[in-house]
């Protein structure tokens, strides 16, 4: 019993000081022995810390896909036009996309600077070669007969394009905006290493202090949760938007 | 510029930096990575592939094949590393489980559309010969879906190199990613440099897989390819309208 003692008052010694320290001043017995998941430490922090994160996230997200977007269909439109723009366009995009993204995000840094534009250069970047092959696959898999009646109602190639081959692609499109938002959000989480935002920066914190458990958890899980929801509304959106598909299949 | 010749006289130096002895060497960490990757990937095959395959051959369960591709992508690798490392502690298991979580929906999901979109006048061609189920399989639908099963083994093996080195953000040591991790040591230079070593890495693997994928190919295959455009090479299935 004697020999337990001491090694009983340095847990207790142990245990009274925080492990977290910079969670410090709101320490509830729960944060400072790191149990798995801290309901108090969330709602104290979802203001100052998990809300921006999170913000930060749906930003750098959006503003990737859509500039991705642009880009991708307006490149599309182009190779769809002219066939040989597909080639060269499919090699850069593909060696883009293969290019792991953490070394990507450093590779950008030398020329551009560890700023908001080289982590969404990177995320563009991942975007396109998705896009891009979506887009152009819709295209292209609008049957000859439909462009020759569009052709005999007297429509121009324009008004053929733009009511009839785009519409028809619809599905192809979004199938392809799926994958890349779902991507970027993911891709997202690691822009922090070069650019202090989105949910990789709780991340960080939480692995240098401990790791903190439920930081790590609610992070990781938002970022999770933000993917499924993002491809949840495009579904919503397709189904929107393409009403005819659900009517062929039923 | 500056910083490339910098972090190209970092890699001609094998990772060595004046004043820092007993770093490891480039060569050291490239081959870990290498090895941790692979064990992934050997995984992730061996259970995506033949369940992929199965369930083309079979034309059912596209809902659950499809969308798990998407599922896989929905888990941000540092997320899933982050979460493994709360409820268990990082150590080589969570990296491979957390590498086997994203590598196996996309080769699950190519296999399927590859295996399903094969000509069913071939299948019923190869069935009127007198070939079984397992002959089919063997000799008609895989040798004919080569290219999309290697589309999604290529996406995940660029997957898992990706994420190998991104495990080192979390605190997994040994590879690649601890010199971009750790700019206070290395300097940016050698940051760049592992970053030119991780890129070249991984599109190494993916050309590598790509000859392997050419060898494997039926020539007649070949042959008709040269008349179309490039077969696309990656997720190419992954147009596939659904929801």
């Amino acid at each position: 019993m004697g020999l337990d003692s001491p090694a009983l008052a340095e847990h207790v010694v142990a245990a009274a000081e925080p492990v977290i320290p910079n969670y410090g001043a709101q320490s509830s017995s729960c944060v400072v022995h790191n149990h798995l998941f801290c309901t108090d430490w969330v709602s104290h922090n979802w203001g100052p810390v998990l809300w921006p994160a999170l913000r930060g996230h749906i930003l750098l997200a959006l503003v990737a896909v859509s500039i991705g977007f642009v880009i991708s269909l307006g490149l599309a439109l182009v190779a769809h036009r002219y066939g040989w723009l597909e080639r060269p366009t499919m090699i850069v995009t593909t060696i883009l996309y293969t290019i792991p993204s953490l070394a990507l995000f450093e590779l950008l840094v030398a020329p551009v600077g560890p700023n908001v534009y080289s982590a969404e250069i990177a995320l563009v970047s991942y975007t396109l070669l998705i896009l891009f092959r979506n887009i152009l696959t819709g295209l292209r898999s609008v049957p000859d007969e439909v462009l020759d009646a569009a052709e005999g109602m007297g429509m121009s190639r324009r008004q053929a394009l733009l009511r009839v081959e785009l519409p028809l692609a619809l599905p192809s499109i979004i199938a392809g905006l799926r994958i890349a938002v779902v991507t970027i959000i993911a891709l997202a989480t690691i822009v922090y290493t070069i650019y202090n935002e989105g949910l990789g920066v709780p991340i960080h914190t939480a692995l240098g202090e401990g790791p903190f458990k439920t930081e790590l958890i609610v992070a990781g899980g938002l970022a999770i949760l933000l993917a499924l929801v993002a491809d949840a509304l495009l579904v919503l959106v397709q189904r929107l938007l393409t009403p005819w598909t659900r009517a062929r299949a039923a | 510029m500056h910083e490339f010749v910098e972090a190209f006289r970092f890699i001609a130096h094998n990772g060595a930096i004046a004043g820092e002895p007993g770093l490891p060497t480039l060569t050291h960490l490239s081959l870990e990575t290498l090895r941790v990757s692979a064990i992934g990937l050997a995984i992730s095959i061996v259970i995506a592939l033949p369940l992929g395959v199965w369930l083309g051959h079979l034309h059912r369960g596209s809902f659950a094949a499809i969308n798990l591709g998407n599922i896989g992508r929905a888990l941000p690798s540092l997320a899933v590393l982050a979460i493994g490392d709360a409820f268990f502690g990082l150590g080589l298991t969570v990296v491979e489980v957390a590498l086997v979580v994203l590598a196996v929906p996309p080769i699950i999901t190519n296999a399927y559309l590859g295996v399903d979109g094969v000509d069913r006048d071939l299948v019923d061609a190869a069935r009127g010969m007198g070939m079984s189920g397992l002959q089919i399989v063997r000799r008609v639908e895989l040798p004919l879906s080569v290219s999309p099963l290697f589309a999604g083994v290529r996406t995940a093996a660029v997957f898992v190199v990706s994420t190998t080195t991104i495990a080192s953000l979390a605190g997994f040591s040994g590879t690649l990613g601890d010199v971009i991790a750790n700019e206070t040591s290395y300097h940016f230079s050698g940051v760049l440099g592992a970053a030119i070593c991780v890129a070249a890495l991984a599109l190494a693997v993916d050309g590598l897989l790509t000859l392997l994928q050419r060898a494997l190919t039926p020539r007649g295959l070949l042959l008709a390819d040269r008349d179309h455009a490039a077969a696309p090479p990656a997720e190419a299935a992954l147009a596939a309208p659904t929801s």
